[in-house]
């Protein structure tokens, strides 16, 4: 599915992420965790596309294609997927316009006949229904006004709607109360399938609780410096990060 | 800024002109000239005393020069101020049109034949300052309704001209205007009737087709008792490298209970990347809301001309009457306008309503400038103004000039302004869920102007984000 080998990455010139491997099989929930600043957003930024993230080194293969030769469009028509850390909001795009869109715009790339407005709009109200977002938001404007986590339910609904093939979940369980953690979390599981994969990206192991990863990473100054199953993020839990700052300081020391 | 900047590199997709045959006056402005374009269209007597009485004041005047615009002055000599077709058509249908008109109408897609006249609109196209054809007619004038060319209200109904011509816009009110009212060549005229409600959309194309013609027509609309009228007007014009002249005016009185609501899109050739070429465009745009809750609604899209100069505005003299003022100015390369608005408030409880959307890409200057004035005896006056603006880059400017004179204690006005930039954030969510790039940019200017697309007749909003995603957009084809 998605194979990353030796990726560096800088912003103005100031290094960020400095070597990245990471291979992710079809089906597999992978989840990414570390301290602030170690390079996960820019991680899931540079997978997207973004292009104020320069790519200085390595390689990505996502679905047999380089994946850093592709638009951002391009990624996100071939089924690449980011729910963002911090959605934007755009004025004046009523989100059921921007929903279908997005979802005909996806399809049309894929060779799928575009849907019509009653198609769309019965297909967006069912999916409202399970990430539990009322109806009125459809008229309202994308995202604007919305509070952390009805941004966050509407990044799921998203998902649940264009339906790709790799989804990167940037620390989307931050700053949400338990309800809506769980309500992330039945969406993932709802979709999770042997032909899909996850890269879930967090600060804390309580999103694992409910979204059960099949390994997990550890980011810390740009590189993986730890990888392990779901046990990894238990002891982060426990005992902080503090302890693999040290072992990969005295390292590189 | 890489995607902003390539979209700032548009071109012009209307740039070709067609050969219709002119008959041309050779350039200069004199009291001749005036002469030979009243006789050329066979006024009467009163008329051509007004264009010389104009023209007298004309020379007396100077330029504007508080406008936040920057060009090569104007010389008034090296214009033309006549062109017209050759063959002066009278014609009652579309196949007694030249084909090349036609042609010249398909171009600019305007659907003049069939489809248009199917979905209801009677169109009067202007090219070069002459009134061509006129459709639909008889079906207004059963309603007694008349539609037709200025020359030709001149003619059949020299009566209402004369009662209500400058009656809005005096000689005297700026350069232009009294330039206009020297030599203007053709336009529109529109009479309702009193009780009547006008059964079909009212469109007139204008177009600058031959070279060095300076455009001056006028309109004017007149809207008895208890009559509504909308009226479309589309500008565009070829691509040329020479600064072409627009100085038009538009009179609008609407009496008790009357309504009438002016739309343009407007698409002057805005000159090449480099700023050569393009329409100066001078206008003087008012409606007068003469009787009790008469209502006047501007709205306007404007993405072409070197130049514009415009402030289409509302003299709210009936008590109750309301003022309207709609507008998207888009700039881009080295255009730059000074647009907005003027509420004059005189009546009791009169209302007025701004909302002004500025979207400016490349180097280009954008500036709102709006007078709100209550005049003492307007008792309870409200005015709702918002002023937004859109950034594309950082090489182009956004000014807001909004200027409040209230002589009356009980006014209410309120003023919201913003500026924003199109975020590279923006583009890069809509990317990521597999917009492309043009349709990303669309996405976000169409949701920015989408209070006064709101208010354009329905086939008009779809003509307006057209030339919206056009003039946004970085390649031709
Ligand atoms: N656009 C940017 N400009 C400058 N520095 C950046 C930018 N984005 C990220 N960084 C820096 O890169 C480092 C990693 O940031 P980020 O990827 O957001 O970390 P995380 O998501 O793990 O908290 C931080 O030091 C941050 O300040
Ligand atoms: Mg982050």
């Amino acid at each position: 599915m998605l194979s990353i080998k030796n990726l560096h990455s800088q912003v103005e010139e100031t290094p960020i992420l400095k070597g990245i491997n990471l291979d992710i099989k079809p089906g597999e929930v992978h989840a990414i965790m570390g301290p602030n600043g170690s390079g996960k957003s820019t991680l899931a930024s540079v997978l997207a596309g973004r292009e104020e993230y320069e790519v200085t080194d390595g390689s990505v293969d996502f679905l047999g294609e380089d994946l850093l030769e592709l638009d951002v469009d391009e990624r996100a028509q071939n089924g690449l997927f980011l729910a963002f850390q911090y959605p934007i909001e755009i004025p004046g795009v009523t989100n059921a316009t921007f929903l279908r869109s997005s979802i005909n715009a996806i399809r049309k790339a894929n060779g799928l006949d575009e849907l019509n407005g009653a198609q769309a709009l019965k297909l967006i109200r069912e999916k409202m229904a399970a990430v539990e977002m009322d109806p009125s938001f459809l008229k309202r404007s994308l995202n604007e006004g919305f509070s952390g986590g009805e941004k966050k339910r509407n990044e799921m609904l998203q998902m649940m709607l264009l339906e790709p093939k790799l989804a990167i979940l940037d620390e989307t369980d931050s700053g949400l109360d338990i309800d809506a953690l769980q309500v992330v979390a039945k969406a993932v599981n709802s979709m999770r399938d042997a032909n899909r994969s996850f890269l879930v990206v967090t600060h804390y192991q309580r999103l694992l609780d409910h979204i059960v990863p099949d390994f997990v990473h550890v980011l810390y100054q740009g590189r993986i410096v730890r990888s392990g199953d779901k046990s990894l993020a238990l002891e982060l839990e426990k005992r902080g990060y503090d302890w693999i700052k040290e072992e990969v300081d005295a390292q590189t020391a | 800024m890489e995607v902003l900047e390539a979209h700032a590199a548009s071109e012009y997709k209307y740039g070709w002109s067609s050969d219709i045959e002119t008959d041309t006056l050779p350039p200069g402005l004199n009291e001749d000239v005036v002469r030979f374009i009243s006789a050329k269209k066979d006024e009467p007597e009163w008329l051509l005393d007004y264009r010389l009485e104009a023209y007298r004041v004309w020379r007396e005047m100077v330029e504007p020069k508080w406008v936040n615009v920057d060009y090569e002055p104007v010389d008034f000599n090296a214009i033309s101020y006549y062109a017209a077709p050759k063959e002066k058509p009278k014609l009652n249908s579309l196949d007694e049109v030249d084909p090349e008109l036609i042609a010249t109408f398909n171009k600019l897609g305007i659907p003049l034949e069939e489809q248009k006249i199917l979905s209801g609109v009677a169109v009067d196209a202007v090219i070069d300052s002459v009134s061509v054809t006129t459709t639909y007619k008889e079906r207004l004038a059963e309603v007694g309704i008349i539609f037709c060319s200025f020359s030709e209200a001149v003619k059949e109904h020299p009566e209402l001209v004369r009662k209500y011509m400058g009656t809005v816009i005096p000689t005297k009110d700026n350069f232009y205007a009294a330039l206009n009212n020297a030599v203007f060549s053709d336009g529109s005229f529109v009479y309702i009737p009193k009780g009547v409600r006008c059964p079909m959309e009212l469109s007139t194309y204008f177009r600058i087709n031959a070279i060095n013609t300076g455009q001056f027509e006028r309109t004017l609309i007149i809207a008895e008792e208890g009559s509504y009228v909308s009226y479309l007007e589309g500008c565009t014009a070829p691509k040329r490298d020479e600064n072409q002249l627009h100085a038009a005016i538009v009179e609008l009185v609407a009496h008790k209970d009357a309504e009438i609501k002016y739309s343009t899109v407007q698409n002057w050739y805005p000159g090449d990347k480099n700023g050569k070429g393009g329409i100066y465009n001078f206008v003087t745009k008012r409606g007068l809301c003469e009787g009790e809750n008469s209502k006047i609604s501007w709205t306007q899209v404007e993405t072409g001309s070197a130049i514009t100069w415009k402030y289409p505005s509302c003299v709210l003299k009936g008590d109750n009457s309301v003022g309207e003022f709609y507008s998207v100015a888009v700039t881009n390369n080295l255009q730059q306008a000074d647009t907005g608005t003027k509420m004059i408030h005189i009546g009791k409880n009169t209302r007025s309503t701004i909302i002004s959307k500025g979207i400016s890409a490349g180097k280009s200057q954008n500036t709102y400038r709006g007078l709100v004035k209550v005049l003492p005896k307007a008792e309870n006056a409200r005015n709702f103004s918002q002023c937004d603006s859109l950034l594309m880059g950082d090489k182009c400017g956004a000014h807001t000039f909004p200027y409040l004179e209230v002589d009356n204690k009980s006014a209410q006005i309120e003023h919201e302004a913003t500026t924003s930039k199109i975020g590279e954030d923006q583009l890069f969510y809509l990317k990521q869920r597999g917009l492309s790039e043009e349709d990303a940019l669309n996405t976000i200017v169409n949701g920015f102007c989408k209070d006064v697309f709101a208010v354009l007749p329905m086939e008009f909003a779809a003509e307006a984000k057209k030339l919206l995603a056009i003039s946004l957009e970085n390649s031709v084809g």
